[in-house]
């Protein structure tokens, strides 16, 4: 095709688009847009709509949304019956409970261990600021369920740790850590430690040196210093973080399958379970509804507060 | 009170007994095999503005934060107010630094960046903030206290710097090229504006620069500072005028260098220039005859006339051609080629209105007196 086409194929395309309503900008800001429609908007809408449905045996498994009567009247059937199951059942709430006590104390170990490997690298001169970087994201090029098998081979009975321990002598009962909270935690910081440390080093490698002297020359110990200016000054990237640990963590159904224990309840599970066990459609959209508010609900808190700090 | 009572009063490195506040002895500081500060010693008084004047990079940052405590000297002995300031901590020595960069605190107000330094010393909340409000209103920030950093402007900024670098009263106060973010009008403002603060105080303050212009308003004494090393420290008056090497007289100021050899170091030193021919310059010690020298010749002290001045033992006087003018209102530069080829730069103020000025082609005769012309010997 020849340049002269080209460019009046381009420019009929701008008028038609033009007589639409829509400029260039608009067609930028478009595809992302309808991305996040196709992918994310309309699935949230089906699952809505299957929570307000009752489940049936039939396929698909839930009752239409509409009906038309004998009279051919349309009439809209649908149920917050799923909802309230949900809040009666002990199950759920204890399962969504349970989840958020993961996640945040998850969160909070991948921020104590997260924030000083963060400030190093970013403290650090470069050639080896790279490579730590480096060491930080090398655990994704292996698979996730391959590194968490790993860990089933360290913490099990007879595992590495038990082992090792046992031959030193510091122990001679080998201890219980498979199947239980202590290896879900082990697996969820693990596994989204770099998701704490990454957006950490980007606000920490940003802090200038001088605001640092300027309050040690002030009169601050490095200890007040790093309360008074580093810290606060990171917030942002301690936000990002812990966000970008928490919202995958209450979610997390493969870590707890394979490492937790019978007893360790996470809706994640309790939502595979409604699906595949049950087969209880509408149930199961409806936990998947709450727990996407769960998730969304503190995000839009620390928006609003950011916005209210960054307007005085 | 007797005429040098005063003059040591004022001017306390006059007098030799006076006891220095701040002595740097033998600094050298060195970063890796390159050495930024090189083997200097100065002495700094009570209550002066001491300028270190110098070149990007020459080593003045350098030398600024090894008094406060951010650099650790590679050899030698820093003394305030008597006391060695080896291992002792930036936190805990008794100066504050105005930075290069302001350094301003993103996330706190004005009033809270300039509150900090109170507040690590344990004062009250009370007590600070009464202080803040006093030291804002000697800036004249009153009205921006609840601002943060980045909604100010940035002579604003600067001001904010300065009263948080002051509100701890230092004895010191170090201030790192303080104006070099604004512009020129707001500059020169500014400078007095330091100066009447520093007076109000009465600390002692250390301003580095490189505009000679800043250090020449400033300074009750300048440094000025080459790779590493002090040439010469002196008032602005003396360093403009009896400049010690080709180095000084060039950094401060417009001059024209002649080279030569002595021929007689009477009064006046009579030099012989390749250039010029035989010279007489301004009289001064340890000169012998043979010496390779350097003659500096400042553009304001030349004098252009058309008519061939009087011969006189102490007037040196050379034809030339007018090359080039530039009239700046207040004043006019001149370029004035010499019968060898040789440009001399010229300076005449436009004190009186002159109906027929010397312009450009013009046959001329500059002249100058024998005490305009320096002998240096580095
Ligand atoms: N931390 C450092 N590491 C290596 N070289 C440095 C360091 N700080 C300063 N220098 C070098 O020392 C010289 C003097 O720097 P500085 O004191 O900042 O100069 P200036 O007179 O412009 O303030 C420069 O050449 C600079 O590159
Ligand atoms: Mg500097």
């Amino acid at each position: 095709m020849s340049a002269l086409t080209d460019n009046a194929l381009w420019r009929g395309t701008a008028r038609v688009m033009g007589r639409l309503g829509i400029s260039g900008r608009t067609l930028v800001i478009a595809i992302p847009m309808l991305w996040l429609l196709a992918f994310f908007l309309v699935p949230f809408l089906v699952l809505g709509r299957i929570s307000l449905a009752e489940a049936i045996i039939a396929r698909p498994p839930y009752t239409p949304l509409w009906e038309r009567g004998p009279d051919g009247t349309l009439h809209i059937i649908a149920t917050l019956e799923n909802y309230r199951f949900l809040l009666e059942d002990a199950l759920y709430r204890n399962a969504y409970l349970s989840s958020i006590r993961i996640a945040v104390i998850s969160t909070v170990f991948a921020l104590l261990i997260g924030y000083p490997i963060a400030y190093y690298i970013a403290r650090s001169p470069e050639p080896r600021r790279s490579v730590l970087l480096l060491l930080v994201i090398l655990p994704f090029w292996t698979s996730f369920l391959l590194r968490v098998y790993a860990w089933m081979g360290f913490l099990r009975r007879e595992g590495v740790i038990n082992n090792t321990l046992m031959s030193l002598g510091i122990i001679d009962q080998p201890l219980v850590m498979m199947q239980t909270d202590f290896a879900v935690y082990i697996g969820i910081v693990y596994t989204y430690l770099p998701f704490m440390i990454l957006p950490l080093y980007a606000n920490l490698v940003k802090l200038d040196d001088a605001l640092l002297e300027a309050a040690g020359d002030l009169g601050a110990s490095p200890t007040v210093t790093f309360f008074t200016v580093t810290l606060p000054l990171s917030l942002p990237g301690i936000v990002a973080g812990s966000m970008l640990v928490f919202i995958p963590a209450i979610g997390e159904y493969v870590i707890p399958a394979l490492l937790g224990g019978p007893d360790t309840l996470m809706i994640g599970r309790v939502l595979w379970d409604e699906f595949f066990s049950s087969r209880d459609w509408p149930v199961a959209s409806a936990v998947a509804i709450v727990m996407l508010f769960l998730v969304v609900a503190p995000i839009m808190w620390l928006q609003s507060v950011q916005n209210r700090r960054e307007l005085q | 009170m007797s005429d040098t009572a005063l003059a040591a009063d004022t001017k306390p490195w006059r007098d030799t007994t006076a006891r220095p506040f701040i002595s740097i002895r033998n600094i050298t500081k060195r970063f890796g095999d390159f050495t930024a500060v090189n083997d200097i010693s100065l002495d700094i008084y009570q209550g002066e503005l001491f300028c270190l004047l110098g070149g990007s990079g020459c080593g003045k940052s350098t030398l600024l934060r090894m008094l406060a405590g951010f650099e650790v000297p590679t050899a030698g002995q820093i003394l305030i107010d008597g006391q060695d300031m080896a291992g002792v901590p930036a936190d805990k020595r008794p100066t504050n630094m105005m930075f290069q960069s302001y350094a301003l605190f993103p996330h706190m107000s004005v009033e809270k960046n300039v509150a900090y330094g109170l507040l690590r010393e344990g004062k009250s909340r009370a007590e600070a903030y009464a202080r803040v409000a006093e030291m804002l209103k000697l800036v004249k920030l009153e009205a921006l206290a609840k601002r943060k950093p980045h909604q100010l402007s940035g002579g604003q900024r600067q001001r904010v710097a300065l009263a948080r670098s002051l509100i701890k009263q230092p004895k010191l106060l170090l201030l790192d090229e303080p104006l070099g973010a604004l512009d020129k009008k707001l500059r020169e403002e500014t400078q007095f504006e330091l100066i009447r603060i520093q007076e109000t105080l009465g600390v002692t303050f250390i301003v580095v620069t490189h505009d000679q212009d800043e250090a020449m308003t400033l300074a009750t004494r300048i440094g000025v500072m080459n790779e590493g090393v002090i040439t010469q420290v002196g008032e602005p008056r003396a360093i403009y005028e009896h400049p010690k090497s080709r180095f000084v007289a060039d950094f401060i100021g417009s001059v024209n260098l002649f080279e030569g050899q002595v021929r007689d170091p009477g009064a006046p030193v009579v030099v012989e220039t390749p250039e010029l021919g035989t010279m007489k310059a301004l009289a001064r010690e340890g000169l012998s005859a043979g010496q390779q020298v350097w003659l500096a010749l400042r553009p304001e002290r030349v004098s252009l006339t058309r008519t061939e001045p009087a011969a006189s033992d102490s007037v040196n006087t050379l034809p030339g051609v007018v090359e080039d003018v530039a009239y700046m209102g207040h004043m006019s530069h001149f370029r004035v080629r010499l019968a060898n080829g040789r440009m001399l730069r010229v300076t005449l103020s436009n004190r009186l209105h002159d109906e027929d000025p010397i312009s450009w082609d013009e046959a001329v005769f500059a002249s100058w007196n024998a005490s305009a012309m320096r002998v240096l010997t580095e």
